[in-house]
């Protein structure tokens, strides 16, 4: 049973198991466990990131795809919601659902000409290109103010089931009352949890498999009999239509869209680091990698904070532990772990507990 | 070889004192900038809004250029393509307030000449700073990721992160306000046009740096070597010239020019803050494709087309003037795949 819902690619390391294990008891009983909106904000922003992560794995390290513009078909799907839920006046899934159709739609037609536009030359001209679709695309969005709300962006609201003022039932289970709100929390969860399945599905399948020696070597690919482009292309859409499934979860979680939550270039540096940190090319990667990254970017900072009260002396070293500057240590950690860890912690953990095995 | 195949008709046969067949000169790329603007005085109307316009677009065009030459030098050379190039705009940017700042009472002056002179002294400022700081970078992040694309991209991403950081750690996170030196404040009037005097200062240092660049890549043996490289790095290597040399020479060079560019760039702006060379950066790609990525001239050509496309656009239809860059770099590309000016290599 678990070996066909996880598509026979198990964590192959005892730590690895323990870890995932821990993160999606954590993730499953966020709200029973923590008390407070920061902690549950904090678990869905990771079911979010899991996903987005993943989706944007797909392209990095299963088919060595270097994309920026994965952020845009976020955006796309938070904005599809966004933007079908402000136009009515009573919010029903009927509107959210309309909208998010034709989000994927955009996301999907977009990918596809991206794709079929640049998929054709090399890495690092697709990199570029991307980048500037992208940006234009966000500067677009913070422009047409009257269509998307501008930088403020667009706070909606959400079908009645999921307000905070809902209650499914007069008793509260385990000291926590099941209100909207947790309705929500499992939404986003079992959605990221169905979509996280989905790509590991998607990635040990054959179609996955061809990706991987596009990955390693396309020209070998290309002469083995595989249409290359077509099989580039397919995972850029797919990739673009789960990222923009995850942005519609996010949308829905925040009840808000704005050009610099959904569109900004530090959501993409954001996925960049935790994919590199997590292990390109495995899924689990980017459970890990985000688990880390989020709780880092939520309490990191105050950690931070102490330290630099307490060196308040030292001019330099003060501002540098300053916590709005958690990003420089992270960058110095991303350029490490590509020189000496590029495969990531679960790369690492895996490759630990294969040579143990070998002794 | 040409002994054993069957003899091929020659009319000439090659002597080895003949004179080698010139190169086809390809120029229309190069009619594409006076053609635009051309095509744009009717539908602009008047001639003063139409120099003003022009005049804004070639100021842009030539700092833009600036910024991107370095980038597509070190592109063209060492087929690094240095994400974090956006990171030396900003670092040369904030260098010049280190003169610019403290010697506010001589900007203040109304004389050209001390403005200038205050100005080149942050330049340079300036440039030494980026030209280290592309040095450093060189060695110590982009060397042992030489011909490995994916690494170097994100690599230089998370130079790039760094750098802008470390910016906030050394000058604050605030913005930075970059008031124009007093003699270069205000516009000339040519007729009806008013023509800011920053942008024409820009648009001759812009011409400057371009023949400098020019004349260096053409008429130097470093250029030579450069020119060389770009085509066949081994060859040069064979031939007993120490690229790696070269490479780190021409990296410290394009940082330098970056620096400039960050901080003509930024008195344009008259603020700087950490990301606007992040910013900056999008354009400055858009340049270098349109260009034919490693090519001097094509990136020249595409900084000005650019600048000017966005600059009559944002006049004649404000809305398209968001997404015109990406029209035009589409255009181009429809037209000519590769870029203007298109290396042979693969």
């Amino acid at each position: 049973m678990l070996h066909r819902l996880l598509s026979a690619d198990m964590p192959r390391s005892r730590l690895l198991s323990a870890v995932l294990l821990t993160i999606l008891l954590g993730l499953a009983l966020a709200p029973f466990l923590f008390s407070g909106a920061r902690p549950l904000n904090t678990a869905a922003t990771i079911c979010v990131y899991i996903v987005l992560v993943a989706s944007y794995d797909l392209l990095l390290g299963y088919t060595g795809i270097v994309s920026f513009a994965h952020t845009m078909f976020y955006g796309i799907g938070a904005y599809g919601i966004g933007l079908g839920l402000a136009r009515v006046d009573e919010a029903s899934w009927s509107a959210a659902l309309g909208g998010l159709g034709i989000a994927l739609l955009v996301a999907l037609l977009l990918a596809l000409v991206v794709g079929l536009f640049a998929l054709r030359v090399r890495a690092i001209f697709y990199a570029m290109i991307t980048l500037a679709v992208a940006s234009s695309f966000a500067v677009l969005a913070s422009q047409l103010s009257d269509f998307t709300g501008g930088e403020d962006g667009i706070t909606f609201s959400v079908p009645e089931v999921l307000t905070p003022g809902f209650t499914l039932m007069e008793n509260e289970v385990f000291g926590r009352s099941i209100d909207g709100r947790l309705l929500t929390y499992y939404l986003v969860f079992f959605g990221s949890l169905v979509l996280f399945l989905f790509l590991l599905r998607l990635v040990n399948s054959p179609f996955g498999r061809v990706l991987q020696a596009i990955r390693e070597n396309e020209f070998r690919a290309e002469a083995l009999g595989y249409r290359t482009m077509v099989y580039r292309i397919w995972a850029n859409c797919l990739a673009a239509l789960v990222a923009a499934l995850a942005g519609a979860l996010m949308a829905l979680w925040l009840r808000y869209v704005g050009p610099k939550t959904s569109l900004g270039f530090e959501v993409m540096t954001d996925i960049l680091l935790i994919v590199v940190i997590g292990g390109m090319g495995t899924m689990y990667g980017a459970v890990v990698g985000a688990t880390l990254f989020i709780i880092a970017q939520n309490y990191l900072k105050e950690l931070m904070g102490v330290a630099s009260t307490a060196l308040e002396g030292v001019p330099l070293l003060a501002a540098a532990l300053h916590p709005d500057r958690w990003m420089l240590w992270l960058g110095v950690l991303f350029i490490l772990s590509i020189y000496f860890f590029p495969i990531g912690i679960v790369g690492k953990l895996r490759l630990r507990s294969f040579l143990a095995r070998q002794k | 070889m040409s002994a054993t195949l069957p003899l091929a008709k020659q009319d000439t046969p090659l002597q080895a004192d003949a004179p080698l067949p010139k190169a086809p000169r390809d120029i229309a790329p190069l009619l594409l900038v006076p053609a635009l603007m051309l095509a744009m005085l009717p539908l602009i109307g008047s001639f003063p809004t139409w120099l003003t316009l022009t005049v804004a677009g070639l100021a842009m065009g030539m700092m833009i250029f600036i910024m991107a030459s370095g980038l597509t030098l070190v592109f063209g050379l060492m087929s690094v393509l240095n994400f974090g190039h956006g990171a030396f705009v900003s670092v040369g940017a904030f260098s010049a307030t280190l003169v610019l700042l403290p010697m506010q009472g001589w900007l203040e002056m109304d004389s050209l000449a001390v403005n200038l002179g205050v100005l080149a002294l942050a330049i340079t400022v300036a440039m030494l700073v980026t030209g280290l700081l592309g040095w450093a970078f060189e060695r110590v992040i982009i060397m042992p990721v030489y011909g490995q694309h994916l690494k170097q991209i994100l690599i230089t991403m998370g130079g790039m992160i760094v750098a802008e950081q470390l910016i906030h750690v050394i000058w604050g996170a605030e913005t930075i306000a970059l008031p124009l030196p007093t003699a270069l404040r205000g516009a000339i009037f040519l007729g009806d046009a008013a023509i800011e005097k920053y942008r024409l200062v820009a648009v001759v240092v812009g011409l400057v740096v371009f023949v400098g660049m020019f004349l260096t890549l053409n008429r130097t043996k470093i250029g030579l070597l450069i020119r060389a490289g770009v085509e066949n790095g081994e060859m040069v290597e064979a031939l007993g010239y120490r690229i790696k040399r070269l490479f780190v020479t021409v990296f410290a060079a394009g940082s330098a020019l970056a620096g400039m560019g960050g901080v003509l760039w930024g008195l344009y702006k008259e603020t700087l803050n950490a990301a606007m060379g992040g910013e900056i950066m999008v354009m400055i790609f858009i340049v270098i494709i349109i260009g034919g990525l490693g090519s001097v001239g094509g990136c020249f050509i595409g900084a000005l087309l650019m600048a000017l496309v966005a600059n009559y656009a944002g006049f004649l239809a404000p809305k398209v003037a968001l997404v015109s860059n990406i029209i035009l770099m589409i255009a181009i590309l429809l037209w000519r795949p590769a870029g203007l000016y298109a290396k042979t290599r693969g």
